[in-house]
């Protein structure tokens, strides 16, 4: 039974780390900054969702508070490098 | 693994699918964000891939835990709002702000030149 939620587990990762080399390519390689900035987003996403899969590996909630604080300030950042594309200052 | 053997087995086999399930589709958002041709394009692919999957991995941890503990907890919840809230917002601002910079330059795949130039 543990041995189904393990190797659940641990194909969720490969996939998240699959899909985060996607993000981080899209990122590198952005033909412009727009590309970057939306590679950025969805490289945070799936960050959380890996550091997700791993407290429930570990057992312990310790890494839902670590979740929560990428979302919030990957969503903070992606305001301020959007509204900097935008307007060419972040606040005005 | 440490306490995983604890948990029945009907909420281990929903966690194990939920959380293989919302990995692939993270996965084919990521893909579609790699593959997909112009920006416009782009930027839907893992916006929808990430809603979804965080929704499928947060209800996994939800169950998980909930499971390990005997009791309901639904710390997972506040990270599932957030993200459907905020996913769709960062997607509207952004394409704003590509539509202003490809308007500013002037490119040919601007969605507002190609509205104005015949087919």
């Amino acid at each position: 039974m543990s041995m189904i939620l393990t190797w659940a587990i641990t194909a969720a990762q490969m996939l998240l780390g699959l899909a985060l080399a996607c993000s981080a390519f899209r990122l590198v390689r952005g033909p412009r900054a727009q590309d970057r900035v939306v590679g950025f987003d969805s490289l945070y996403v799936n960050a959380m969702l890996l550091l997700l899969v791993f407290g429930i590996r570990s057992g312990t909630t310790l890494y839902f508070e670590a979740a929560l604080m990428v979302a919030l300030l990957g969503f903070v950042s992606t305001m301020a490098l959007a509204k900097f594309l935008l307007r060419g200052e972040v606040i005005e | 693994m440490n306490e995983g053997s604890e948990i029945p087995v009907f909420s281990a086999v929903l966690t194990a699918t939920l959380l293989v399930g919302g990995a692939a589709i993270t996965l084919i958002g990521s893909i579609g964000l790699l593959r997909l041709r112009s920006f416009y394009e782009r930027v839907h692919a893992p916006t929808l891939g990430t809603t979804l999957g965080t929704a499928c991995v947060a209800l996994a941890s939800m169950i998980y835990f909930s499971a390990l503990a005997r009791r309901p907890l639904l710390h997972e919840l506040v990270i599932l709002v957030f993200v459907t809230v905020t996913t769709p917002i960062s997607l509207v601002i952004l394409v704003r702000a590509a539509v202003f910079r490809d308007d500013y330059e002037n490119e040919r795949n601007s969605p507002r030149r190609a509205e104005s130039e015949p087919r």
